[in-house]
């Protein structure tokens, strides 16, 4: 069925049909682009492929045109005329050049995320630098001293949303422990045809505007009929006093998202080529604004080899979560001259990205279904239950303790967490009172569901931690917000009102969180590496982004080896106005 | 005096939204206009015309808010009352609010000094509870609360109740002391969006005491069960 859509003229199609092709062609833009995917394809036989710049110099252009991923033709935010971005490859140890025209009406500025650089190159407006001006070039200009599959996006405004987001692969100087015969990158996104800062107020005027997946009267009668009125009622009083939905997985759903695989829709999806015996090595990026993504490609078995572009000890899975920002490279070996899915749904279950991996372009594979919809249960309110069934609202009754969830989750007993007085008050509803580690959790929605499915426990650096001093000191932040309000802080406290986070140049720091809401956070420090703690400290794996799970608690190790200021935030775009502090290395 | 209203609304979103189009604004000025109901009530003595909205403009703790509800009959406005109120957040689902309310119709024109609570109590229940005090010793006191059940993800049914308190008998507004009226509503809203509900229902007016004594005198109802057709939109 796709070879006829993709060879069929397109001036011959019946209506429907033309709407068809539409959604498949998204990920074309309607101007600047000479060639539409649509031909592309036709012509090559090659789906639409990223464009890649290679070399030491390069020309970046911030642009603003329109695109069609819907059927409706919107605005969208644009480097170098395509969504995503090209791929920059660069190699390690060479020093790169990257001169970034903003043709915007508004300020604009470009991340390289994960990069280790001078803080003035590090491009987060009124930190880094004071962004670029319309008309104006930036120049940025910074030594690449790692390897890797990174990414970069805008840092003003709500641009990422829009479009403005692409991947860097970075060759390494030595030969490359991963052997692989071809690579590919895929970038995981979201695309909506509303105004992004639309979507902030909707969510400030209506928290769950974007869930359609509500507890209804129909959940009540069957839950009723299962377990009895009192049972029912005693699993949801805690849901009922705290005010708070079990169902609310991501605050902005496949209702006014499109899921985009490398700039395409689910309609057509993004397709790689391979040759039976090869060994590909996918270089996953999830350049989403809001969106967790469950990534699995049916029957083949994927080894991931690097974590947020860090080579790791390679671990043999069949799903991996990707939060917000992380990058995770695998290698797989198709086995079989036939075409796989590479299927990506989405953390709630309202949409999934779509890719085919195949020897052939006539040929495609099935998309699964998606998996049930994940509830949320007593561990994602910090209430420290054993994590496995939690899922599905396995929950004992009323033997749960829910008194200390009542109207004042007050003081930590017995956990040793300590809540700080400013998270107390309107802007603050929820606090764990006893949140556990989630290190060998793969998350909510992935527990016992019969596939392997990667934690991150599984997360073993493949060289020596290079710094092993024991943390000097240990800075506690407790993730904070009124989900109904839709407020966002950390330790109580947003941006605007927040003192800088200061580091001492040269220390080891222990940065240490509590989630206090229902919400995964994906916390991204810039500058430095997140040595995040698995345990063996020996093998720590390097990360630029840690998703703290909902009513969890994790850690991480800093050295500050980077002076300046820099980023800290949570990544999804609607939290980090809030969540965010900067951070000050002297 | 609406009408006003609403156009100063209208010129804060215009202002709001270009805000917003240059940065990263965590707590920006929003506008939000709500109107609960919109409807048609097939009442005894006749069809009537009944609107219940409020909006407000502000920040995520601090908001000015509008409220305005009124019936009208015959083409004739029966009812109007608006109120004019300061908002802020002081618990993790309650605002306080203050201001003045202002009773345009039945006349003569009663103007109260409002002090309040609205929020979403434990089991979802939407909850406004507020208190007047008016000019020459008047009081008055209000409690609404309203429920939604989810049938489907669209399909929503609201109960909903409302009771109105005075503390003294206002003959020529047709007030008595004590308990005056008490409305039950169950209404079923389809969201074909979430801004833009239909909705069907039935409503339950009864009037108690010294109110239903001088509706009496008028020959208005004091028990009346009247169907109902309308609009719930926001934006």
């Amino acid at each position: 069925m796709t070879t006829k859509i993709f060879s069929a003229d397109g001036q011959a199609l019946s209506l429907p049909r033309r709407r068809f092709v539409q959604g498949l062609a998204a990920g074309g833009l309607l101007t600047g682009l000479g060639i539409s995917p649509l031909s592309s394809r036709a012509e090559s036989g090659v789906g639409p492929q990223p464009q890649v710049l290679r070399g030491r110099s390069f020309d970046l252009t911030i642009g603003s045109q329109q695109v069609n991923f819907t059927g409706h033709p919107r605005p969208a935010t644009t480097i170098n005329d395509s969504i995503p971005g090209p791929i920059l490859r660069w190699r390690e140890g060479e020093r790169v050049s990257l001169r970034v025209t903003n043709n915007l009406a508004h300020d604009s500025s470009i991340h390289w995320h994960g990069m280790i650089l001078p803080t003035h190159m590090d491009g987060v407006p009124g930190i880094s630098f004071d962004g670029i001006r319309p008309g104006e070039t930036f120049t940025y200009e910074f030594d690449v001293n790692q390897n890797g599959t990174y990414w970069y996006h805008s840092h003003s405004g709500f641009q990422e949303q829009t479009g403005m987001y692409g991947a860097i692969i970075i060759d390494p100087k030595q030969s490359d422990p991963v052997s692989y015969d071809r690579d590919y990158v895929v970038v995981l996104s979201d695309w909506s045809d509303e105004d992004p800062s639309r979507i902030y107020a909707k969510l400030k005027k209506m928290s769950d505007y974007y869930n359609f997946n509500e507890r209804t009267g129909m959940d009540l009668l069957r839950d009723i009929r299962d377990k009895g009125v009192s049972r029912t009622f005693s699993e949801r009083k805690m849901w009922n006093t705290m005010r708070m939905s079990d169902r609310d997985l991501s605050d902005v759903t496949g209702y006014t998202y499109t899921y985009l695989m490398n700039g395409q829709t689910p309609a057509g999806g993004w397709a790689g080529l391979f040759k039976r015996g090869e060994k590909i090595r996918l270089r996953f990026v999830n350049g989403s604004a809001m969106t967790f993504f469950d990534v699995r490609i049916p029957e083949l078995k994927m080894t991931v080899v690097a974590a947020d572009g860090q080579n790791i000890e390679p671990v043999t899975v069949d799903e991996f979560r990707i939060g917000v920002a992380e990058t995770y490279d695998v290698v797989v070996e198709p086995k079989d001259d036939r075409a796989y899915t590479i299927f990506a749904q989405t953390i709630d279950r309202t949409g999934h990205a779509r890719g085919t991996l195949t020897p052939d372009m006539s040929l495609t594979a099935p998309v699964p279904e998606y998996d049930p919809a994940p509830i949320l249960g007593h561990g994602e309110m910090g209430m420290g239950m054993g994590m496995a069934g939690m899922d599905h609202g396995m929950h004992s009754g009323g033997k749960s303790k829910p008194m200390a969830m009542d109207h004042s989750m007050h003081g930590g007993s017995g956990s040793g967490i300590v809540h700080v007085a400013t998270e107390y008050g309107p802007h603050v509803d929820m606090r764990a009172e006893n949140p556990q580690l989630h290190l060998d959790d793969p998350g909510i929605g992935l527990r016992n569901n019969g596939r392997r499915v990667l934690s991150y426990a599984d997360l073993r650096n493949l060289y020596p931690t290079p710094d092993v001093r024991e943390p000097g000191r240990e800075i506690k932040l407790h993730l904070t917000g009124n989900m109904s309000r839709y407020m966002w802080s950390i330790n109580g406290v947003k941006f605007a009102d927040a003192d800088p986070i200061q580091l001492k140049f040269g220390e080891r720091v222990r940065f240490s969180f509590v989630n206090d809401t229902m919400m995964n956070h994906p916390m991204h420090l810039h500058g430095m590496w997140s040595d995040l703690e698995t345990g063996d400290n020996k093998r720590i794996p390097r990360k630029h982004v840690v998703i703290v799970q909902p009513g969890s608690k994790i850690s991480y190790l800093v050295t500050a080896d980077a002076k300046g200021g820099w980023a800290f935030h949570c990544h999804l775009l609607y939290h980090m106005l809030g969540m965010f502090r900067k951070v000050v290395v002297s | 005096m609406k009408k006003r209203a609403l156009f100063a609304l209208g010129g804060f979103i215009a202002s709001t939204t270009a805000a917003l189009a240059g940065g990263m604004i965590d707590d920006p000025l929003l506008s939000f206009v709500k109107v609960d109901q919109f409807e048609l009530r097939d009442a005894e003595g006749g069809n009537s015309f009944v609107w219940d909205a409020q909006g407000w403009v502000g920040y995520d703790l601090k908001k000015l808010w509008i409220k305005t509800e009124g019936e009208r009959v015959g083409g004739e406005t029966e009812e109007a009352e608006v109120q004019f109120l300061y908002s802020r957040s002081f618990a993790r689902y309650w605002d306080v609010q203050a201001g003045w309310r202002r009773d345009i119709r039945p006349e003569p024109n009663r103007d109260w000094a409002v002090l309040g609570v609205q929020g979403l109590a434990p089991y979802f229940f939407e909850v406004d509870a507020a208190l007047f005090v008016g000019t020459d010793g008047r009081t008055a006191a209000r409690l609404e609360a309203e429920y939604e059940f989810l049938i489907t993800q669209r399909l929503i049914l609201t109960p909903d109740i409302e009771f109105n308190l005075y503390g003294k008998d206002d003959p020529l507004t047709g007030v008595g002391s004590g308990l005056s009226d008490m409305e039950l509503g169950l209404r079923l809203r389809y969201e074909i969006r979430r801004e833009f509900a239909p909705y069907v229902g039935v409503n339950w007016i009864r009037k108690f005491g010294g109110t239903a004594d001088f509706a009496r005198v008028v020959g208005a109802s004091t028990n009346d069960v009247q169907w109902v057709a309308g609009l719930r939109a926001w934006f």
